[in-house]
C-alpha cells in the first residue's frame, strides 16, 4: 500500500513531537488507544488562560505511518485554535486532509479521540464539565 | 556502503527471486517447446513431456524421492489443499480428526476450518514460548478416529523447526499418515523424505529461487502406499490426484530451481547463518530488543526481531523504500490484530504488533546485511523519540498497569 505525500512527509518531519508538563494546570493532556491494538496517541495541549487559546500542542505516538501522520496534523491544526474551536475538529477533516485510505481511517478517529480527551482533561482541570459527545466509531 | 544497489531485499520467506540461471532454462518452453505435456501423439508433446519427466526427477532426487511421488500443483497452498482435503476423504472410513498446530501457515490453518464446518475434527496443538511444541503432546493428542497429523517444517515467521521425525514415528505407530508443510525448507535446507518419515509434503518454487504458479505435493507410494482423493476434476493428470494442463515452462523451472538448490545448498545455508548472526548481533544491542522463537532450532534464513515500544509497520515506514522486510504488526488488516504466530508463542500484544521478520537468501551479501542493520537501528531509534511507550518505559511506568481504553 503506497501512502500519500502528505503522510510521508508528516511521518518524516513529524510536526510538535514532544512533551509538555502534564502537571500544569493550563495544559491538557489526552492518551488513547492501547498497545495491543497497535495503536497508542499521547496529545497534550497548553492554553494560555487569558485567551483562551492554545498556544502549544505536543505529540508522542506508538502506531503505523499513518497514526503518527494523524496526530502529526493535529497538532498543527489545534495550535492558534480556542478550546471550543477545536472540539469541532472532526475524524473525516484529518482523512480527506491526509487522503487515508479506508484501512488507516481508525488513526484519524483516534486523533480525534485523542483531541477530546486533551480537551476534556483541560476542561476538568479548570472546574468545567467535560463535553460530551457521541460514541467513536468503535474499532 | 555508497555502491549498494538499493532497495535491498531481506524477505525471502515472502517470494524468491527466480535465479536467471533457471529463467534461462524456461525460456524455449514459452515459444519452440510449447507443447502439452499430455499430447500423446506429436513431437510437440513429446518434447514437453520429456522436459515434465527430467523436472520431476529433478525435483524428486532433492527430497530423496522416487519421481512417481511428485503432483505437480499451481503452488504450495493448492498442495497443502490437496494433501488436507484429499487425504479426509480418501481415508474418510477410518476417521475425521486431524492433529495439527495453531502455529501453522492459514493455507493449512483454513483448510482446517473449512473441514470443521464438514464435521472433522481438528486439534490445534499449542506451542510454547520458543515456537516449540514435543512428540509427546501430539501422542497425547492422538485418537483411534485420528487419519492425519499436520506439522509444518520450518516456520514461516519465526524459523522455528518441530522433531519431525518422532512425531512421524508417532503417527505411523498408529496408523496416521503425516504431512509436513515444507514451503520454507525444500530447497533451502536439506529435506528427505524417507529420514524424515513423510506421507505428504507441499512446496513451492517460488520460495526457492524458481518461478511463481507452480508447486508439488509429495506424496508417498510405498511403507505406506498414500492416495489423496482430488480436489480438481478433469482430464486426470498426475496420476488422477490433480487434473489440468500442465505449467510446462513453470515446471521445467521448478526442476532446474531443485538442481540447482541440491548443488549450492551446503554454500547457500553456511552463508545464510554467518549472514544472520552477524544481523542478529548488530540489532540486538539495541535496548529491549528481543529474538522471536528457539534461537537453537530454526531455519538459517529468518530472523524475527521485536523492538518494545515501537510499532513494526509505523518502524518499517523508516525504511521501507530502502529495506524490505515483513511485520507482524497488522494495522491494515481489518482487525487489527497483530500475528497470530507471534501470540501463540505468547508474546504480549504490543510486543507480537512491535515484530520484523528479516529473511535471507541464496543473493544476500554482507554489505546488505550492514547496511540494513544501521537503517534499522536509525528507525528505531527514531520511532523511539516519537514514542509515548518508549517514554513512559524510560520514566519507568510499568505500561502493563496503565487501564487503555480499549477502541
Amino acid at each position: 500500500m503506497a501512502y500519500s505525500d502528505k503522510v510521508l512527509d508528516h511521518y518524516h518531519n513529524p510536526r510538535n513531537v514532544g512533551t509538555l508538563n502534564k502537571s500544569k494546570k493550563n495544559v491538557g493532556t489526552g492518551l488513547v488507544g492501547a498497545p495491543e491494538c497497535g495503536d497508542v496517541m499521547r496529545l497534550q495541549i497548553e492554553v494560555d488562560d487569558a485567551t483562551g487559546l492554545i498556544t502549544d500542542a505536543k505529540f508522542k505516538t506508538f502506531g503505523c505511518g499513518s497514526a503518527i501522520a494523524s496526530s502529526s496534523l493535529a497538532t498543527e491544526w489545534l495550535k492558534g485554535k480556542t478550546v471550543d474551536e477545536a472540539a469541532t475538529i472532526d475524524n473525516m477533516d484529518i482523512v480527506e486532509e491526509l487522503a487515508l485510505p479506508p484501512v488507516k481511517i481508525h488513526c484519524s478517529v483516534l486523533a480525534e479521540d485523542a483531541i477530546v480527551a486533551a480537551i476534556n482533561d483541560y476542561r476538568v482541570k479548570n472546574g468545567l464539565a467535560p463535553i460530551e459527545r457521541e460514541e467513536s466509531i468503535v474499532h | 556502503m555508497s555502491d549498494i544497489q538499493l532497495p535491498i531485499y531481506l524477505d525471502n520467506s515472502s517470494t524468491t527471486p527466480t535465479d536467471p540461471r533457471v529463467v534461462e532454462t524456461m525460456i524455449p518452453y514459452f515459444t519452440n517447446v510449447f507443447g502439452n505435456a499430455s499430447s500423446r501423439n506429436h513431437p510437440f508433446g513429446w518434447q514437453a513431456e520429456e522436459a515434465v519427466d527430467t523436472a520431476r526427477e529433478q525435483i524428486a532426487q532433492l527430497i530423496g524421492a522416487n519421481s512417481k511421488e511428485i503432483i505437480f500443483t499451481s503452488g504450495a497452498t493448492e498442495a497443502i489443499n490437496l494433501a488436507i482435503k484429499g487425504a479426509v476423504d480418501m481415508y474418510a472410513r477410518k476417521g475425521k480428526h486431524i492433529i495439527t498446530a495453531r502455529t501453522e501457515h492459514k493455507a493449512v490453518l483454513d483448510t482446517c476450518k473449512n473441514l470443521q464446518k464438514k464435521g472433522v475434527d481438528v486439534t490445534y496443538l499449542e506451542v510454547d514460548g520458543k515456537g516449540m511444541l514435543t512428540p509427546e503432546q501430539v501422542a497425547a493428542a492422538v485418537r483411534p478416529d485420528t487419519v492425519l497429523i499436520c506439522l509444518m517444517m520450518v516456520n514461516n515467521e519465526v524459523g522455528v523447526m518441530q522433531p519431525l521425525a518422532p512425531i512421524a514415528k508417532i503417527a505411523h505407530d498408529n496408523g496416521i499418515l503425516f504431512m509436513t508443510d515444507a514451503t520454507q525448507a525444500v530447497g533451502k535446507l536439506p529435506v528427505n523424505v524417507n529420514e524424515y518419515g513423510i506421507d505428504l509434503m507441499p512446496f513451492t518454487a517460488h520460495k526457492m529461487y524458481g518461478p511463481k504458479g507452480v508447486g508439488a505435493l509429495y506424496v508417498r507410494r510405498k511403507r505406506p502406499r498414500v492416495k489423496v482423493t482430488a480436489q480438481i476434476d478433469g482430464g486426470g493428470h498426475e496420476r488422477g490426484m490433480r487434473s489440468g494442463t500442465l505449467n510446462v515452462p513453470g515446471i521445467v523451472g521448478f526442476g532446474k530451481a531443485a538442481e540447482l538448490a541440491r548443488l549450492e545448498m551446503a554454500e547457500d545455508m553456511a552463508r545464510a547463518a554467518t549472514l544472520r548472526d552477524r544481523l542478529e548481533q548488530n540489532l540486538l544491542q539495541l535496548e529491549e530488543s528481543y529474538l522471536n522463537g528457539d534461537a537453537a532450532h530454526r531455519t538459517p534464513y529468518i530472523s524475527n526481531i521485536s523492538f518494545k515500544h515501537v510499532e513494526g509497520e509505523g518502524l518499517m515506514m523508516g525504511f521501507n523504500q530502502e529495506i524490505a522486510v515483513s511485520s507482524g504488526s497488522a494495522c491494515t488488516s481489518a482487525s487489527l490484530e497483530p500475528s497470530y504466530v507471534l501470540t501463540a508463542l505468547g508474546l504480549d500484544d504490543e510486543l507480537a504488533h512491535s515484530s520484523i521478520r528479516f529473511s535471507l537468501g541464496r543473493f544476500t551479501t554482507e554489505a546488505q546485511i550492514d547496511y540494513a542493520a544501521e537503517k534499522v537501528k536509525d528507525a528505531v531509534n527514531r520511532m523511539r523519540e516519537l514514542s509515548p511507550l518508549w517514554e513512559m518505559f524510560k520514566e519507568g511506568i510499568d505500561i502493563s498497569k496503565i487501564e487503555w481504553a480499549e477502541h
